[in-house]
């Protein structure tokens, strides 16, 4: 999924017929179109011999960077006094898709990066998760006798190979981290490596720890240096049997019992791949529910699927106040503590501990005092177009931030939707992202999705600006490709204003729920109202009429056709 | 909650709600009798649900209802369902607690008709509450107990024969302190809860002493046999076995027992053969390491001396025609506990001879756990049956209805054997006798087809490319 969210950021994939298209007035015709080539060829691997021969051409080219950038890809040589229009910290996923969208507006870019390229979501991150669930999903279709049996087919006892999976997941990184590279270097955005940090107002420094250090200036800076795994105090990681899901993906063990600590995103998909695996897990949770953050009914679902029927225990309510990891045979132990009284209640032994509390900023060292900015438990203050805030509550000019680094949304599509906004901004058009029509996903099996708000955000919300909501739902078990699949387990739910038609919210659990949620996610950024989209037409069987269903079921007052509205800024 | 049931989500709510409350489901004695103090059930909310979890009361106690109301949300297996009352009245008693589970029929609450009952009711629902739980573990006397399934007996006899009996064996988890704190899996707990094991009395094996799924398995087998319920097996007849009692076949034995009668239909004949086995057993020893065993390596055989003679692979089902099988499928004669069964181990003639090892391994360790899926034991085209093991040098067996021929092995001793040049060895040698059904398989076809295999085993190198 990840992959395709980063090829697919900017619209300006295949547009052979921009030739009369406002861009062309930056770009050289016939080097626009041969960008858009070269940018499919990275990203989709497939070296045809004309091709890489154009390739190496341009990597000659690529050696006197500032006359040729200047010429053509990157940018038009417009960037006067400073070496470049847009600098970015950070080349993960957010930076990525900035850098993309800053060459299509025609600003010399450059990207600077410390570590690798891709950053969490496709080294450590979205990318070698979903290789593992990938796995986990048939492990689980294979092993469940009576799923097969309902089909007819028989198949023997499923066995895995872990050293296979794991190469499977770092196979997928490796991949997905040169087609992100190449893509970049097709546009010719320059890469610099190194750590970055502000120097002061338009200014960034780059270069290795002890090593020389290049100063450049930019018209615009964009951080977006992400996150890393939050461990809370008292936990000691050792990387082998208490880690993190850095550690997790590499997969170089399957405890026999492991102790996910946080019940969010990570530790549910995880919990997916371990149990899977053959692996027992107990979940520590420190709120009083299983899953927070989800929609309390979607939860209680997943939980009766998710973790009920698995070999999954919990405790709820509790802090792991201190792990300590596996030594001179003895296990990794976890003491609990009830998270209201405060009070020791438990001591858990097991083989092996995964924090999956969340993430913490990756903010130090960046260079944000030169420029007067406090973070906020790290994250750098942003005001709603992801603009810097400093100390004083004033707008620090020309420096934005995206991605996890702000904490307005982790997630790396999120990133990327904040980081092509920012450029819109700087290339002169205003644009504010509607973070509500962002949607989220979570790959378990069945898997989640979500966009905007959840039944108690919306009911909250209601009240205080006094309308009413109403909800709508449909189940997979109702729907003919799901029940062909022999999967109809799940439920898609929305909420909805019945006086003119808005989606405030759309949860999907069950089959294919993250390709699901789009149709959603896209209405409420559209501003699409129900009356509208209900009469639009899904093919049939598929999984998507489960959502056809659920916006023919909504009972809307308002007859009116929107006139579709800008969408809203949050 | 009530949008619950008016979405699409839940189209049967409705016949659902209305099978709930104050029926009786229940032969329950003493209750919905007195004056007007009515129970309120646990209503089966779909036709698998065997117990339901309160969720939450709507009402509380001396709360007025009127009829049609919800009063409860419960839990099924399916989904959360509210719960009506068919009667006005008072909410007198709340019998089972939010988040507590009961079974389909029991008395949840008391619905009194006036508020002058209420008093009367909640007396009431104290009597009953605690007649309840002495009524609820079913005083199982392990001894009389005869003809009790064991899946359904066992929950009730491991409490009685464990906590009773031996004063039960404490967990050894070294954080256990002493037997206070159980270290138990997340599986095994599962478990536990859906046999109605009690964990502190089961002996941990995994890691560090922790109970796992494995344990508590044991411990209900375990406590079926204490508890004297031997009789289900009807091997292993050393001790326990109630003399003079009637006990009726288990599933397993009624199927043995069909087969074997139907069998009698079948024209079968038999022809013995003498095989030394010094070759093989030299090979044996040579790659036993790579964990290879004895079955598999006479599987093999067969496999390879089938595939020259297919007539003895053969199997005719109608009497008017015969079947010239595609595969050749080993099955393998395994004494269970409670029965025989026999796993097949597939195209062992094209299968390599260490993952035949494997897979027989796999085969019996599933036969074992009682986890053999039918394909895995009823594919055979011949069949093995070997008591060597026990030291029986010949016996002959009976050819299972479906199959062309089985064969029966014996042990492999030294003998003395004198040779064509006059000589006198030994040797170790071993008697193979087959039988087949002579409707399609004859005399000629049996010993050819046996001499092809003391060749093989004879001369082993085949085996093991």
């Amino acid at each position: 999924m990840q992959s395709l969210t980063l090829s697919s950021p900017s619209p300006i994939t295949p547009r052979s017929t921009s030739t009369g298209g406002p861009h062309s007035t930056s770009l050289i015709t016939p080097t626009h179109l041969r960008f858009c080539g070269l940018r499919r060829e990275a990203l989709f691997n497939g070296c045809k011999a004309s091709n890489s021969i154009r390739f190496t051409e341009l990597k000659k080219k690529r050696t006197n960077k500032v006359c040729l950038a200047a010429l053509n890809r990157n940018g038009s040589g417009k960037s006067g006094s400073y070496d470049y229009d847009l600098v970015i910290i950070g080349a993960g996923v957010g930076g990525h898709g900035a850098a993309l969208h800053a060459v299509e507006k025609g600003l010399k870019t450059a990207i600077i990066e410390g570590d690798v390229i891709g950053g969490t979501c496709v080294n450590r991150g979205c990318v070698p998760s979903k290789a593992l669930l990938a796995v986990s999903g048939r492990m689980r279709e294979l092993q469940n006798e009576h799923h097969m049996k309902s089909f007819g087919l028989q198949v023997a006892a499923a066995a895995y190979d872990r050293q296979g999976v794991a190469a499977h997941a770092e196979g997928l990184a490796t991949k997905i981290r040169n087609n992100l590279t190449n893509s970049m270097k097709a546009l010719g955005v320059d890469i610099l490596t190194g750590f970055g940090a502000v120097v002061g107002p338009q200014k960034v420094k780059y270069g290795t720890s002890g090593g020389p250090e290049t100063v450049i200036t930019a018209k615009d800076i964009i951080i977006a240096t992400g996150s890393v795994p939050f461990v809370p105090k008292g936990v000691e990681v050792d990387g082998k049997t208490v880690i993190t899901s850095d550690h997790a993906l590499k997969l170089e063990t399957v405890p026999e019992w492991i102790v996910i600590v946080g019940s969010g995103y990570i530790g549910l998909e995880f919990s997916d791949v371990y149990t899977a695996l053959g692996s027992e897990v107990t979940f520590v949770e420190a709120l009083d529910q299983l899953m927070p953050g989800f929609d309390p009914e979607i939860g209680k679902l997943a939980q009766r699927v998710l973790i009920n029927p698995r070999k999954i225990d919990f405790h709820t309510g509790v802090f792991a106040t201190k792990i300590t990891p596996a030594k001179d045979g003895k296990p990794v132990t976890i003491e609990l503590t009830d998270a209201k009284t405060k009070e020791l209640k438990d001591t858990l032994e097991v083989d092996a501990a995964l924090i999956a509390t969340g993430r913490a900023p990756f903010t130090e060292g960046i260079g944000l005092e030169s420029v007067n900015v406090q973070t906020q438990r790290g994250f750098i203050p942003v005001d709603e177009r992801m603009r810097v805030i400093d100390s004083k509550g004033e707008l620090v000019p020309h420096l934005y931030c995206i991605g996890d680094a702000n904490g307005k949304m982790m997630l790396a599509h999120a990133a990327s939707a904040q980081g092509i906004s920012v450029v819109e901004q700087v290339s002169g058009k205003d644009h504010v992202l509607n973070h509500l029509s962002i949607p989220a996903a979570c790959f378990t099996h069945p898997e989640i999705s979500m966009v905007g708000l959840t039944e108690p955000q919306a009911r909250e919300k209601a009240e205080k600006e006094g309308f009413e909501i109403s909800i709508a739902k449909t189940s997979f078990k109702a729907n003919t490709k799901a029940l062909a699949e022999n999967e109809g387990d799940g439920i898609a739910k929305m909420i909805y204003r019945p006086d003119n038609g808005e989606i405030l919210g759309v949860h999907i659990f069950g089959m294919h729920a993250a390709d699901l949620i789009h149709e959603a996610s896209n209405a409420i950024a559209l501003g699409t109202r129900i009356q509208d989209i209900k009469y639009a037409v899904h093919a049939h069987p598929t999984l998507s009429e489960v959502i056809d269903e659920l916006f023919k079921s909504a009972k809307v007052t308002s007859h009116v056709p929107s006139a579709a509205p800008e969408p809203v800024a949050v | 909650m009530s949008q619950l049931l008016n979405s699409s989500f839940t189209p049967t709510t409705t016949t659902l709600r209305r099978t709930s409350l104050t029926q009786p489901t229940s032969i329950r004695k003493c209750t919905q009798v007195q004056a007007k103090i009515r129970e309120i059930f646990m209503p089966a909310l779909s036709s698998t649900m065997t117990e339901g979890k309160i969720v939450n009361w709507i009402q509380s106690e001396g709360d007025k209802l009127s009829k049609g109301q919800s009063v409860v949300v419960v839990e099924s297996d399916k989904a959360d369902m509210e719960v009506e009352t068919f009667y006005d009245g008072y909410l007198a008693a709340i019998m089972v607690d939010e988040g507590s589970v009961a079974p389909v029929g029991s008395a949840i609450a008391l619905l009194a008709e006036s508020e002058d009952e209420i008093p009367l009711a909640v007396s009431q629902a104290q009597k009953q509450g605690a007649g309840a739980s002495a009524e609820t573990p079913p005083p199982s006397d392990a001894g009389a107990v005869v003809t009790a399934p064991a899946p359904v007996a066992a929950p009730a006899a491991v409490k009685t024969a464990a906590g009773g009996g031996t004063g039960g064996t404490m967990s050894t988890h070294p954080a256990s302190e002493g037997g206070k704190r159980v270290v138990a899996s997340p599986y095994a707990k599962k478990l536990a809860k859906e046999l109605n094991v009690d964990l502190s009395f089961v002996v941990g094996t995994g890691p560090l002493g922790r109970i796992v799924a494995k344990d508590v398995e044991a411990a209900v087998v375990a406590a079926a046999v204490g508890g004297g319920e031997k009789v289900s097996k009807e091997s292993g007849v050393t001790g326990g076995v109630e003399l003079g009692s009637v006990v009726p076949f288990t599933t397993m034995q009624g199927a043995v027992s069909k087969n074997m009668v139907e069998s009698l239909g079948v024209p079968t004949f038999r022809v013995g053969y003498t095989i030394t086995t010094d070759a093989l057993d030299a090979l044996y020893k040579k790659i036993k390491s790579k964990g290879v065993t004895m079955t598999a390596l006479l599987a093999k055989a067969t496999a390879l001396a089938l595939a020259k003679h297919p007539v003895v692979n053969s199997s005719c089902r109608d009497g008017k025609s015969f079947t010239y099988n595609s595969n050749i499928n080993i099955a393998v004669a395994v004494a269970i506990e409670g029965g025989l069964i026999t796993p097949v181990l597939q195209n062992a003639d094209k299968v390599d001879i260490y993952s035949l090892s494997r897979k027989w391994k796999e085969l019996v360790d599933k036969a074992r756990a009682k986890q053999l899926q039918p394909q895995e034991y009823t594919t055979g085209t011949f069949t093995l049956s070997n008591l060597g093991m026990f030291g029986v040098d010949r016996f002959d067996a009976i050819l299972p209805p479906g199959t062309g021929a089985i064969m029966a092995v014996g042990a492999s001793v030294p003998t003395v054997v004198a040779t064509k040049d006059g000589r006198i060895g030994m040797k170790n040698q071993m008697q193979v006798n087959v039988t087949a059904d002579h409707r399609v398989i004859y005399g000629a076809d049996l010993a050819q087809f046996l001499q092809t295999l003391a060749k093989i085993i004879e001369d082993p190198k085949d085996l093991t490319f």
